[in-house]
């Protein structure tokens, strides 16, 4: 293959991983988040105890979880059409990826506001803080560090995840590296295709890993 | 200001695994003053002090606070109380995002004050507990005793009239502990405030609290005012606090030879305790003149409890019938607290 093809090839996929990753990522967070906050909220005895439901939506997410993706992207196919119009391509793919997404950020998310010391919701209770604004105040901005990691984490899964969507005609680095690199036998494709998604997820972690230490008061060294 | 009336907490849902707490407890803390409550870890005060604003409820009895009731009032009342009462913590509970200025500046914008009130009210407390320069560093960069620091004037941005102290010095070293009792005692003394401390430290309720409360095993044990039960202590729980403080122990050597009943050539060992009037007065002096006897002391010492002078001297004497019987003639007739430890030979 020409370098000027290979060219093409890599950065018309690159575009497509990147927007399955960013939309997938965006819309999952912001559902998987405050159902995280719910998950480490609602135990007994905590701010908006609701065990019941804990227990249900717990479970729902554990449900989701052990679902292996490339089950989920062809079991949710006509959900997707319903929601993208369509069952194939780049903006069908987003469909399985967000859902995918939403479990992951909670649970990750709900393990990071399980961090924040107990000590410091009962401060904010003392002070006669409603649930909210512990939520807001406390927690949420005392686990941005941890909560700025699990983002991370999840976009670097997303990045994963999005190869396998190939399977429904969404395209990105890993079907390229599939249908070129594998089936037609092109060595150099896998490699370039390879060494491109290392550096992605090279970016996005290291760009993660500086804003969590950015964030994060709790050991300043100065 | 605040008063307990029978009150009983229990936890556990059902009856197996029910564990009492708190059994039958009555105190009130009087407006003002410094009270402390005292116990060993386990013995309840941290629910004790958790049910005055409403972080624990009472299984039964009533918690008041300033005539109201605290177990009567509702999620948004229990709210509005607790922006009267501050309060502090062991592990200071700051938080660790936020600059010192932004976590006295937390309570203020719980309670809804515009931006530019809660710097009016910020700039002020932290200079009020001598750390106004520090407005801008992040609790990772503050000291222990600074910490506690901001923790108080935290507790203070409300203008609350009640303090509650959570163990407040126990993780801190004896020199910063002092430092942080002298600023309680200042706000004591001029914001009028009303303070409830709860500790295991005899050292924190000797030093400032007028008034305490022994805790033990989910009761009160024995309450007055400090001086008193510090000098007279009656029950066994506030003996064994109290034997941690320097002078309240013979030196174990000694300790080691007293004998029950005297012998052939012994002598007494007795403790004179001075306090309030004979703390002022030149009485070991006429103490050896009266008796005519050597006299030599064995262990000693001179504190103030709850602002009050007090002195424990343990001396010894020939313990003859003449000499024993000159002695109590003397402590009867100058009020001499005394107690005849034992006989040495």
């Amino acid at each position: 293959m020409s370098p000027d093809m290979l060219f093409n090839l890599l950065t018309k996929a690159l575009l497509q991983t990147l927007q399955m990753v960013a939309a997938a990522g965006l819309i999952g967070s912001l559902i998987g988040l405050p159902i995280g906050v719910f998950l480490a909220t609602s135990g007994r005895g905590e701010l908006y105890a609701a065990p019941t439901a804990n227990r249900i939506v717990g479970l729902v997410v554990n449900a989701a979880r052990s679902t292996p993706f490339i089950i989920l992207v062809v079991a949710i196919i006509p959900f997707t059409r319903l929601v993208a119009g369509t069952s194939i391509g780049t903006s069908a793919a987003i469909v399985p990826l967000t859902i995918a997404t939403i479990p992951f950020v909670a649970r990750l998310a709900e393990a990071a506001i399980r961090e924040v010391d107990k000590g410091l919701i009962e401060a904010a209770r003392a002070m006669g803080a409603t649930p909210m604004q512990i939520v807001f105040k406390v927690l949420l901005a005392e686990a941005r560090p941890g909560l700025t990691l699990a983002l991370t984490l999840t976009l670097v899964s997303l990045v994963g995840y999005s190869a396998m969507v190939g399977a429904v005609g969404g395209g990105g680095l890993g079907d390229l590296g599939i249908r070129y690199g594998y089936q037609r036998f092109m060595p150099d494709v896998m490699l370039a295709v390879v060494v491109v998604l290392i550096v992605l997820v090279q970016a996005i972690q290291s760009a993660g890993d500086a804003l969590a230490r950015r964030f994060d008061k709790r050991s300043r060294k100065t | 200001m605040v008063a307990f009336e029978a009150v009983t907490k229990r936890f556990g849902r059902n009856d197996e695994n029910q564990f009492t707490a708190l059994d039958g407890i009555d105190l009130s803390v009087a407006r003002g003053a410094i009270t402390g409550i005292i116990g060993r870890s386990g013995a309840g005060k941290s629910t004790l002090i958790r049910l005055v604003n409403g972080l624990e409820k009472a299984t039964s009895g009533r918690v008041l606070v300033d005539g109201v009731e605290v177990g009567g009032l509702s999620e948004s009342g229990l709210r509005d109380l607790r922006r009267q009462v501050g309060m502090i913590f062991q592990h200071f509970n700051l938080l660790s995002s936020r600059t010192a200025f932004e976590n006295v500046a937390l309570p203020l914008e719980i309670a809804g004050l515009p931006a530019k009130a809660i710097r009016e009210k910020v700039g002020p407390l932290l200079d009020l507990v001598g750390l106004g320069d520090k407005a801008n560093r992040y609790p990772s960069e503050l000291s222990g005793g600074q910490k506690q620091r901001i923790g108080i004037a935290r507790a203070l941005a409300t203008s609350p009239k009640l303090l509650l102290s959570d163990e407040a010095t126990s993780a801190l070293d004896p020199e910063t502990t002092q430092s942080i009792l002298d600023l309680l005692r200042r706000i004591n003394a001029e914001l009028g405030l009303t303070v409830l401390l709860i500790t295991h430290e005899m050292e924190v309720v000797k030093t400032i609290a007028s008034d305490v409360a022994v805790i033990d095993r989910g009761r009160i044990v024995e309450k007055g005012r400090t001086f008193d039960v510090f000098t007279d202590p009656k029950h066994e729980t506030t003996r064994a606090l109290l034997s941690g403080l320097a002078g309240a122990k013979l030196p174990e050597a000694i300790a080691r030879k007293l004998a029950a009943t005297p012998q052939a050539v012994s002598r007494a060992a007795v403790r004179v305790t001075f306090f309030g009037e004979t703390a002022q007065q030149p009485l070991v002096s006429r103490l050896i003149q009266e008796l005519g006897s050597e006299v030599n002391i064995i262990a000693g010492t001179i504190d103030e409890i709850a602002g009050e002078p007090y002195g424990s001297l343990v001396i010894a004497y020939s313990a003859t019938p003449e000499v024993l019987a000159r002695a109590e003639r003397f402590y009867r007739e100058t009020g001499l607290q005394t107690e005849v430890l034992g006989y040495v030979a």
